[in-house]
């Protein structure tokens, strides 16, 4: 069946709009959606756009940053409160999908693809679906990220990260600058803030972003040297089902994992 | 199937043509509005035969709706330059042998000139940056990196390189 | 970086007085690539362009019990569905055209798939989503069928049969054996003398080409009674003599225009697409396109394939190399293609660039449930090659030897008899080793830098063994090449149980003056087909008696029959 393409220049319209139909999709900046689309992809023939730049605003909100779901990857890189994030939105894909892809379509990405949706994950960050003042954490969003396809997130709420050095990132790839990830691993280390400041998430190291847990535990009240975080690399993929894919069996992602953790952790890491 | 109208500019030029929903600009460019110069290589957005510029940014024309270029400036390699009067990154690419097949070729080229537009003296590493969602099969990057330093310095830089 | 001249060597085979080579010298398409204007076959535009696009099984191997096209017929835009009945000769073999092997593979499947991705329908639609949204109304009732994805285990007696040609999933060369020979010495004999056994086995997988232009053609009706087609192929009068057979038309019929090929790396000969998009003008009367998308290309496009090879060396304390046996198993997925060529090819080059005065190889072409494998850059030669590598170093290793000195131990040299029966002659690899050891700095053996390829070759190294082994291992009855090439039109041609039936063309569409070249009589199998055309009807023949010896020799080193 054709696709049928429909934009709206208000954000309330086009929520309403897709709520009516199983079959729409929400319109990011559509380096996933238009792939989808040109393939042929028959689970979808409802396209919803909007142009209402709530989508694409950036703000500060106390101690948090709230980034528009339509903002992309190259806008993040350049934009100064977010600069933290950069050297995630710099590995999304090459400079050309990065003028398009949102950081909205992110959250939906598919294996081997989300890495800002890992970052994120480390962030704790909450998702404000629109017309939802409250928003959810991301955790529960990608607990039943699936059954949330037709609703449209409005914004990302992120803490603001005031010592880059508290926030770290890597992605592993085989071609170099540019490749699909094996793993990417993102750590947040608030350890000023007391227990539960730290998290440590995954990317391609299951079917979505996961925490891992084992790691936080392990990390919690632990200097980041040789000593401290050893017990955190035994722990580097406790409760973890790494998938076996084109670029590396699940047995090669567990070896390595602790090796590119450590490397994270003792800053040490080539990004 | 519904049509939609689009008005852009290609290449300084005003466009006009009637798409279908969801078509994708590539199509629009090569079939409706005939500039053959974007390839089609993956209808992905990994291999970046497509690329083009829109308002001056790298955008790969395979999963860009076209009907989101309405009153936009589209910038290809159709208007970058012809057999009279080529443009320094073509001339680069000539002398530097830079292209084998040619296919990735327009991709590299657009790639390139979004980069050197807004930074016209990068360092190698920027330009490997710049065209890593480009994939030349024949893996002739040296050359082409070689091609994109060598055009950002100007004819001079040339000089001593093989 | 700049090409290093090493003009120290060889010096006097050589003239350094020449005026183009070594000098650079622009391409002529050159100013088409940077301009964006050299002409690929997509760069074509016609008014009411048609787009093909192929059902394709899901499974490695099914029969397939009934195909429902009814739906799809009904959807938007959807102007034909063809079918393998369509199809007016729908059994080819590529190497058919020189005489090489029988045919064993539909355009479009009708009985059975035999890989993921065959073909067993094709939609011409108005648009290329109206096609992908009626290939998804397709509906095919799936008898799935045991596969087998490994070249070993498809040669084991209870094995599924993947190509009913070759029951055994063994291609038979010759007409005689199920694997190729290579006899030279006595290397049984060479073995008991031998101080050291070393043995390997290696294996490379599939490897797709992934050309940044995806396969395809398109094919228009001209006003001349012909048919052109712009096509991405590599080898434009293989691909135009595929179509003149699958179609039953006479090449001067289609006019092919290709050239312009936006990488191919040996993945664009298998000429796939130009018979469809023909195939496409003839059912409909308009312009067609039938062009992968990239998972075809890297799923359905032939890949180079998958090789194992086990290889036996008789070493002596001092490093020599007696004797080398081989046993190699190529993987050609589900049909021939190329691969019973890539190793004749692969076999003429054993034992590798050196001198072994006992060589012995059993090489099998196999047929899996894998995509059907084709040519990819020196394929034939690439995979035994690195195994061959991989294993001299294995035995420098046994006899502690350093391997390159192990390499130029053994290395050929000029004069030197090769295995397969021609003198070495322009040989480098001593030099080579040299560069290449000095470039690494790897420190050899002033002895070692002493030897050149002109040095020590020749004389006794130049006769053939005193006495050779052979044998009848992989006998086979009942194969005979069915010469698609050679007009045997005096001699009956039996048309095999598994050809299929040509059919006259269902033409809604037909230009001026246009007859099908094989007029309605075929529908009686045993009859030859009296086309006029140049190219005779292919008519393979496995159950024939003749088994081609009464042939004159002629040419061909594919073939085996070149004269000395």
């Amino acid at each position: 069946m054709p696709v049928q393409v429909e934009t709206h220049a208000r954000l309330d319209d086009a929520v309403r709009a897709c709520a009516q139909s199983a079959n729409a999709r929400f319109f990011g900046g559509g380096t996933l959606l238009m792939r989808a689309v040109n393939e042929g992809d028959q689970s979808f023939d409802r396209i919803i756009r909007c142009s209402d730049p709530v989508l694409r605003e950036i703000r500060m909100d106390g101690n948090a940053i709230s980034i528009g779901a339509g903002v992309t990857m190259l806008e993040v890189m350049e934009n100064r409160d977010t600069a933290f994030l950069a050297p995630v939105a710099r590995i999304v894909g090459g400079p050309a999908v990065r003028s398009a892809a949102t950081i909205g379509g992110n959250l939906y990405a598919d294996l081997p693809y989300g890495e800002m949706t890992t970052a994120l994950l480390a962030l704790g960050a909450t998702i404000r679906f629109a017309g939802d003042a409250q928003g959810v954490s991301i955790d529960d969003f990608l607990r039943d990220r699936a059954s949330r396809r037709n609703r449209v997130v409005q914004s990302i709420s992120i803490p603001r990260v005031g010592d880059a050095a508290n926030f770290r990132f890597v992605k592993v790839t085989r071609v170099k600058p540019k490749g699909a990830a094996l793993m990417s691993i993102a750590a947040y280390l608030n350890r000023s803030s007391g227990s539960g400041g730290i998290r440590v998430a995954y990317g391609n190291m299951g079917p979505m972003p996961v925490r891992a847990l084992a790691v936080e535990r392990a990390l919690e009240g632990a200097s980041l040297d040789e000593r401290g975080i050893a017990r955190a690399l035994e722990v580097a993929t406790e409760g973890l089902e790494p998938p076996t894919d084109a670029f590396a069996s699940s047995w090669y992602r567990r070896e390595v994992a602790p090796v590119h953790l450590k490397r994270l952790l003792l800053g040490s890491g080539r990004a | 199937m519904a049509k939609k109208p689009v008005q852009f500019h290609l290449n300084g030029e005003e466009k006009a043509a009637f798409v279908d929903d969801g078509q994708n600009l590539l199509e629009l460019l090569r079939r409706g509005v005939g500039d053959l110069t974007p390839k089609y290589g993956c209808g992905q957005g990994t291999c970046g035969a497509c690329t083009v510029m829109i308002d001056g940014k790298p955008h790969l024309s395979c999963i860009t709706l076209a009907e989101t270029v309405g009153g936009r400036k589209v910038e290809t390699v159709g208007g970058l330059g012809h057999a009279g009067g080529l443009h320094p990154l073509q001339e680069a690419f000539m002398r530097n042998f830079a292209a084998q097949c040619g296919y990735c070729t327009p991709g590299m080229l657009m790639a390139a000139k979004a980069l050197l537009d807004r930074n016209p003296r990068p360092t190698r590493e920027e330009v490997v940056e710049a065209i890593s969602g480009n994939i030349c099969r024949c893996t002739g990057y040296e050359a082409i990196i070689n091609s994109v330093l060598e055009a950002a310095g100007g004819q001079g830089a040339m000089a001593g390189r093989g | 970086m700049p090409i290093e001249f090493r003009k120290e060597f060889f010096a006097d085979e050589r003239d350094d007085n020449l005026n183009e080579i070594g000098k650079p010298t622009q391409r002529q398409d050159m100013i088409g690539h940077v301009t964006g204007r050299s002409p690929f076959y997509d760069d074509h535009l016609f008014d009411g362009l048609l787009h093909i696009r192929c059902v394709r099984s899901p499974h490695h191997h099914a029969r397939i019990r009934s195909i429902d096209v009814s739906q799809a017929e009904r959807m938007p835009g959807v102007k034909r569905v063809i079918l393998g009945k369509d199809v007016p000769h729908n059994l080819n073999t590529l190497l058919s055209l020189l005489d090489f092997g029988l045919d064993d593979e539909p355009l479009i499947a009708e009985k059975k798939v035999s890989y993921k991705g065959e073909p067993v329908a094709a939609i011409v639609a108005d648009s290329e989503r109206a096609a992908r949204d009626a290939v998804a109304k397709v509906r095919v009732d799936w008898e799935v069928l045991p596969h087998v994805l490994d070249v070993e285990e498809a040669i084991k007696p209870n094995a599924p049969v993947v190509n009913e040609t070759y029951p055994k999933n063994l291609f038979i060369y010759h007409n005689k054996y199920d694997h190729q020979k290579l006899r030279y010495g006595d290397v049984e004999a060479a073995f008991r003398e031998a101080d050291h056994i070393v043995e390997g086995r290696y294996q490379m997988s599939p490897i797709e080409q992934a050309p940044t232009e995806t396969c395809g053609a398109i094919a228009a009706p001209e006003n001349n009674n012909r048919f052109v087609c712009y096509t991405s192929t590599q080898a434009l009068f293989f691909s135009l003599g595929t179509a003149a057979k699958l179609l039953e038309l006479p090449s001067n019929r289609m006019h092919f225009i290709g050239g312009t090929v936006g990488g191919g790396f040996g993945g664009k000969v298998d000429s796939l697409h130009e018979p469809l998009a023909i195939l496409g003008v003839i059912l409909t009367g308009r312009p067609c396109k039938y062009m992968f998308d990239r998972a075809e290309e890297m799923q359905v496009g032939a890949p180079r394939g998958a090789e194992r090879w086990y290889i036996k060396d008789g070493v002596m304390n001092d490093g020599r190399i007696i004797a080398r046996q081989f046993t190699g198993y190529f993987d050609s997925g589900a049909y021939t293609r190329l691969s019973s060529y890539a190793i004749i090819k692969g076999v003429g080059h054993l034992p590798g660039p050196y001198t072994i005065p006992n060589v012995h190889a059993n090489v099998y072409c196999v047929f899996t449930n894998r995509t059907p494998a084709t040519a990819m850059r020196g394929f034939g030669i690439t995979g035994v090659d690195f195994s061959i590598e991989a294993h001299m170093d294995k035995v420098a290793e046994t006899v502690g030897m350093d391997p390159i000195e192990l390499r130029i131990l053994n290395s050929y040299r000029d004069g030197d008899m090769k295995a397969h029966r021609r003198l070495a002659k322009n040989t480098a690899l001593v030099e080579c080793c040299q560069v290449a050891a000095e470039k690494a700095k790897w420190r050899i053996s002033d002895e070692a830098r002493r030897q050149t390829s002109l040095m020590g070759g020749g004389g006794e190294r130049a006769k053939l063994p005193a006495h050779t082994v052979t044998d009848e291992l992989g006998r086979v009855e009942g194969f005979s090449s069915g010469s698609y090439a050679a007009k045997t039109s005096s001699q009956p041609n039996l048309a095999p149980a598994a050809a299929s039936v040509s059919r006259p063309v269902q033409s809604q569409y037909q230009p001026e003056q246009y007859r099908p070249s094989s007029p309605a009589s075929t529908e009686t199998p045993r009859t030859p087909n009296p086309a006029p055309a140049p190219l005779a009807a292919p008519v393979p023949q496995p159950a024939s008696q003749d088994n081609g010896a009464r042939r004159p020799m002629r040419f061909s080193s594919i073939s085996g029959l070149r004269r000395r």
